[in-house]
């Protein structure tokens, strides 16, 4: 079975990495700020005792007052995953770094967080709807859609 | 067209193309509201014209036409998963001379919708409509046929086909069981059976 990494113990050490970067490390899950988002990412792939060579899944929760962007990664070499979070506050202009240069696997999903949430990953080399089309009115998987309808 | 980012190269769709296609979906959005009157005069129809020639003649023609009545296949969602169990071996819908989906338009006589239904996919049905030759049936399989089932109300799902295009027969279930399907089949045949081709341009 993959071994899930412990949150707090990443956080420690990631703190005297990145100092001030870590908002929270709970059981399950590990949030960063958004602004140091690729940093971050970069070292846990590069860095070889982690090696987070695999990201399987990205997706995005509004929680009305902020969106939480989820990323799910995994060691095929090393057999452990971890869960790793970042928030973003702003509803009108919602913009989180781009993860595509490190993991191909966020492009296509990048994407679909941009269709039905809003948010604009910046770096993405291609950044448009990929499910709903050009012209579809709003972001469907926010809270507030179709409010008062 | 290719994109060049951090050394790497992607492949997508032209920005271009994507906006007129979403204006295409927009105005068929916009223009299809309201529902299709549901053709079933032929319900209340007597089943046998009175004049013996002319009869003999639609007789003829109906049989011909219920007993070779071509699919065109289009599957969209969950309920094609049974209707490709209701052309196999254990259902075999080939017992109505029905067996022959055709992936072309242009040789098939019924319409078998059956799935999920997407505002993105519903212009490329009514081109697939458009496109089969007359005289045409369709049929509506499961409950996102009759209203959208349990996707009414989302954001990008038609509620009931027959907002795109006049529907024969629903079938109601989520999804349908083959036997269900195939009754609806043989409803479709019923109807075929009381059409009257030589009076007047076949019923509705
Ligand atoms: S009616 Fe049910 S089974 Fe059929 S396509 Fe809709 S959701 Fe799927």
């Amino acid at each position: 079975m993959t071994a899930a990494l412990s949150a707090p113990d990443l956080a420690a050490r990631l703190e005297k990495e990145f100092p001030g970067a870590i908002v929270e490390s709970n059981a399950d899950s590990l949030v960063v700020d958004s602004v140091k988002l690729p940093d971050i990412a970069s070292f846990l792939k590069n860095t070889p005792e982690l090696d987070f060579d695999y990201l399987t899944n990205l997706t995005a929760v509004d929680y009305k007052e902020h969106f939480e962007l989820v990323y799910h990664l995994l060691s095929i070499s090393r057999n452990h995953s971890l869960t790793l979070k970042t928030r973003c506050y702003d509803r009108e202009n919602p913009t989180v770094p781009s993860l595509v240069a490190l993991w191909n696997a966020a492009d296509l999903q990048e994407r679909e967080v941009y269709d039905l949430f809003g948010i604009v990953f910046s770096g993405h080399p291609n950044m448009k709807r990929i499910f709903l089309w050009e012209g579809f009115p709003g972001y469907p998987l926010r809270k507030d859609f179709g409010d008062g309808v | 067209m290719e994109i060049e980012s951090g050394g790497r190269k992607y492949s997508y769709s032209d920005t271009l193309l994507d906006s007129e296609e979403g204006q295409v979906i927009e105005a068929f959005r916009a223009a299809n509201q309201q529902p299709y009157p549901d053709p079933a005069g032929w319900l209340d129809a007597e089943a046998l014209p009175a004049n013996v020639l002319l009869t003999t003649v639609d007789r003829v023609i109906n049989w011909s036409r219920y007993r070779a009545l071509w699919p065109v296949a289009f599957g969209l969602a969950c309920c094609a998963i049974e209707m490709m169990c209701t052309a196999a071996s254990r259902f075999d819908i080939a017992r109505f001379g029905m067996e022959v989906f055709r992936a072309s338009p242009r040789q098939a006589d019924l319409l078998i919708i059956a799935g999920t239904l997407s505002w993105k996919m519903a212009p490329w049905l009514r081109r697939v409509y458009d496109q089969m030759p007359e005289p045409k049936w369709v049929l509506a399989m499961g409950a996102c046929g009759t209203s959208g089932g349990i996707f009414k109300g989302s954001y990008s799902v038609v509620p009931g086909f027959n907002l795109v295009l006049p529907v024969d027969v629903y079938v109601p279930g989520c999804p349908p069981r083959p036997e269900a399907l195939l009754d609806a089949c043989i409803k479709i045949h019923e109807k075929i059976q009381k059409d009257r081709i030589v009076r007047k341009g076949g019923s509705q």
